[in-house]
């Protein structure tokens, strides 16, 4: 059954590959040629639509996206790489159009904070780990050990 | 009249709370009786007021009583009955104070069903409840009163569209219970550092009650996320919209707290470690409230924005979390250590599931404040989207499912690696096949999708492991390995049924993302459009008129193999009285797998602009969802935890007594 299903989702998706894929599509927008597009609608999904809650112009239908993906299309067929499309849009809406922030001083808490705290997660193990053991090693006091003593040998006496 | 006696109900439950806060606590000081047995009657009581109190909320919605100006914000008199009933806490007041009635109920089924717990701890943990409840009816009393009257008016200004909907009139109570019901572990909590006691059994009283939380929780997301689904007409199912983060996280930190309740109630052991994770759970819950209620975040769920209402929430959230954390500070080195375990244990394996579902929660949780507090700093606005959650969350969730399926099968104290990889061979072998078949058909697909499907199978096979060997099913007859599935400890199904759903979430989730088509298409009446291996024809659109929106109607027919499947309507309505439209996707299930049609746009010609999706195996995702509630269900029903403790107080009391 699962296989089943598996081989199903497979094929369709073979089938699909020749059609658009996946990202929106949308009508009447002058589409770029197959490779820029993918650029294109790569880049759509990682910029916000400044006008909307949470969504990317990807997904949006407002106009201020429709504009904006224009202007992506317009930057990337006129040969500019990726970085210079998110710089030319950064500088002209600032860094809250990018819904992937930028790496840099002011959200290096932001990015690093992940492997930081599992560092941190992995270190309290390893110290709990070694004060356990030392609390295995720890051997009986002198008075424990011989109330241990007198114990076992009334046991024996009886 | 019946609004005043809600109101009066509320105050009247505020003023027994406040009683129920100092009573119990000071009888268990003073080691009274009688005042720590007050808790009991007066939880009920307080349910009873706020229960009333919502009843006369909801007859004011019922029958559309305009001089309430809650009820004249919020309802319309022509809307249909059951969202005019749900209206009710469809709206800041009104969901506040469901939340506090959850919170008295929650505290009520303490005072019923907790007689097995230890007197000191249940008046302890009762007005550790009072106290929550004292702080949110003040809340509600002082700032979100929904029984405040205004001069009648003749007509109300309706509810917001997007929330009258059945998947919506049930979202906010499940989720609320979920919430809420972490009250009781915090409670819990706080109660055990208040008697700078605990042990074993105190887990064994705390697990049922994270555990009913947590399925009702993940009930509340997953209704949520199905609902985002088909009525916000884009085909989403998550967005790590902060609204969502809000509820997610206490899901991802009470998820850790259900395992290491395990541990401490089989093994003694992570005491300290299990405390800390019920007070973070709670205050998660109590920080989504905030962030909800606070209007502190702008997105889509945000439908109240006070400033007052935020502040004292604030207020509320940094004394009940500062407060515990403090308390946790002084008491928690005061507790004792317990068993000891190797690394390579159940107990090890349940430590690093802890490890990263709560690192990953934190990922969440800085993600969603880091633009806040950003902007509160700078003045400067930043976003974190998806491709942040997706990039830091996903890679700490790889490792735990990769992990997950040793889990159950490893010993406790000290496990046996070799032999237990051995037992999971099976696993890697249908994980493997499943790859190398995706990889195969899909090809030139994308790469990384058939990995997460091995994963996900590796997870959903390597689940029912424990479950396929107790059974013998390859080593006995098959009736003897059906009587010996049935035989089965319950808590065993549950383990296997909650780690399979995470596994079939997961495959939903990596099909709908890796191999989800879509097509636009401008068409005119009779015209056809293809997707997939489906041909959608247009068969004209149709206006229609409900009781408070209009709306256009578009008919398409679905052929397969020129073979017709029958016609779907999408629509596009539109509601006056807020001047606000909504899409109404059409949606086809094949399988698991669902064909998603919206009517983008209507022109006047007759022709239509119509969006169509495939998504492939999405119904999986909430499928995982209804098993992981199923498995909590089932160890809810386990025997050993209805019962509590073996009951043997009273013979040995009798013999006490006969002896002096």
């Amino acid at each position: 059954m699962l296989v089943r299903s598996l081989v199903i989702a497979a094929v369709i998706a073979c089938l699909s590959a020749l059609s658009s894929n996946t990202v929106m599509a949308q009508l009447a927008e002058q589409r770029l040629p197959v490779a820029l597009e993918e650029r294109a609608q790569k880049l759509f999904v990682e910029l916000r639509c400044v006008v909307c809650q949470n969504q990317s112009i990807a997904e949006s239908d407002a106009d201020v996206a429709r504009d904006l993906r224009t202007i992506v299309r317009e930057q990337i067929a006129s040969g500019k790489s990726d970085q210079d499309v998110v710089d030319f849009l950064v500088t002209r809406y600032g860094e809250f159009i990018l819904l992937k922030p930028v790496l840099g001083w002011h959200t290096i808490v932001l990015w690093v904070s992940p492997v930081f705290l599992l560092l941190v997660g992995g270190w309290l193990i390893f110290r709990a780990g070694t004060s356990q053991a030392k609390r295995v090693g720890a051997t009986l006091s002198q008075a424990e050990e011989q109330e241990l003593a007198a114990i076992l040998s009334k046991q024996k006496e009886r | 009249m019946t609004v005043e006696l809600g109101h009066l109900a509320l105050i009247l439950a505020l003023s027994l709370a406040m009683v129920q806060s100092v009573l119990p606590i000071v009888g268990s000081k003073v080691n009274s009786e009688k005042l720590m047995a007050t808790a009991g009657s007066t939880s009920i009581a307080i349910f009873l007021f706020l229960s009333l109190s919502f009843a006369c909320l909801m007859w004011a919605y019922a029958t559309s009583d305009f001089s309430v100006v809650n009820v004249w914000q919020n309802s319309h008199s022509q809307m249909p009955f059951l969202y005019k009933l749900t209206g009710t806490w469809g709206n800041h007041e009104g969901s506040m104070l469901l939340w506090v009635l959850i919170l008295a109920l929650f505290a009520a089924a303490v005072a019923v069903f907790g007689d097995r717990l230890p007197v000191q701890l249940k008046a302890n943990v009762l007005a550790v409840q009072a106290w929550m409840m004292t702080t949110f009816l003040l809340f509600i009393l002082l700032t979100s009163n929904p029984f405040l009257r205004q001069a009648p008016a003749i007509e109300g200004q309706d509810l917001n569209p997007i929330l009258q909907d059945v998947g919506l009139a049930i979202h906010p109570p499940l989720l609320y219970v979920g919430y809420v019901g972490f009250s009781i572990t915090f409670a819990f909590a706080i109660a055990a550092l208040i008697e700078g006691r605990i042990d074993a059994a105190w887990a064994r009283w705390v697990r049922p009650w994270a555990m009913a939380a947590w399925v009702f929780l993940t009930a509340g997301i997953a209704m949520g996320s199905y609902w985002a689904y088909y009525e916000l007409g884009w085909g989403g199912w998550w967005f790590w919209d902060p609204v969502e983060n809000a509820s997610f996280l206490p899901w991802l930190t009470g998820t850790a707290l259900l395992h290491s309740a395990l541990v401490m109630e089989k093994r003694d052991a992570l005491k300290i470690w299990t405390i800390l994770l019920a007070i973070v759970t709670f205050s998660l819950s109590l920080l989504g409230t905030f962030l909800v209620r606070s209007g502190v975040l702008t997105s889509v769920h945000t439908f109240a924005s006070d400033p007052a209402r935020g502040l004292f929430i604030l207020l509320i959230l940094c004394a009940f979390v500062g407060g515990a954390l403090f308390l946790f500070a002084l008491r928690s080195s005061k507790l004792e250590h317990g068993g000891l375990f190797a690394p390579i244990s159940r107990e090890g394996a349940l430590v690093l599931n802890n490890v990263l579902l709560t690192t990953a929660a934190a990922t969440v949780l800085i993600g969603t404040l880091y633009p806040v507090i950003y902007e509160a700093i700078t003045t400067e606005k930043i976003s974190v989207g998806p491709p942040f959650f997706n990039l830091t969350f996903g890679p700490l969730m790889i490792p735990l499912v990769m992990v997950l399926p040793f889990g159950p099968l490893l010993a406790w104290k000290r496990g046996d690696l070799a032999g237990v990889s051995q037992r999971l061979l099976f696993a890697v072998a249908c994980a493997v096949l499943a790859t190398i078949l995706v990889f195969g058909f899909t090809r030139p697909g994308p790469w990384l999708a058939p990995l997460g499907i091995g994963l996900a199978v590796w997870l959903l096979v390597g689940s029912f492991a424990e479950v396929w060997q107790r059974a013998g099913i390859t080593k006995s007859t098959w009736r003897n390995s059906v009587h010996r599935l049935l035989g089965l400890k319950r808590s065993i199904w549950s383990t296997a049924l909650g780690h399979a759903g995470v596994g079939v979430t997961m495959l939903g989730i990596v099909a709908v993302t890796a191999y989800e088509t879509e097509t636009v298409a401008l068409l005119s009446s009779q015209e056809t459009t293809e997707i997939n291996e489906f041909s959608v024809r247009f068969n004209g659109y149709r206006t229609a008129t409900g009781p408070n929106f209009n709306e256009d109607i578009a008919d398409f027919e679905v052929f397969r193999d020129g073979a017709s499947l029958g016609t779907v309507s999408p629509s596009r309505r539109f509601y006056p009285a807020r001047q606000m439209p909504t899409s109404e996707a059409a949606i086809e299930t094949f399988g698991f797998s669902q064909l998603y049609i919206t009517l983008a746009e209507t022109r006047p010609n007759g022709s239509v602009v119509v969006r169509i999706w495939w998504k492939p195996l999405v119904v999986l995702i909430w499928l995982g969802c209804v098993l992981m509630m199923v498995a909590g269900a089932i160890s809810l029903s386990d025997r050993r935890l209805r019962i509590g403790l073996p009951k043997q107080a009273q013979p040995v009391k009798a013999e006490a007594a006969s002896a002096g």
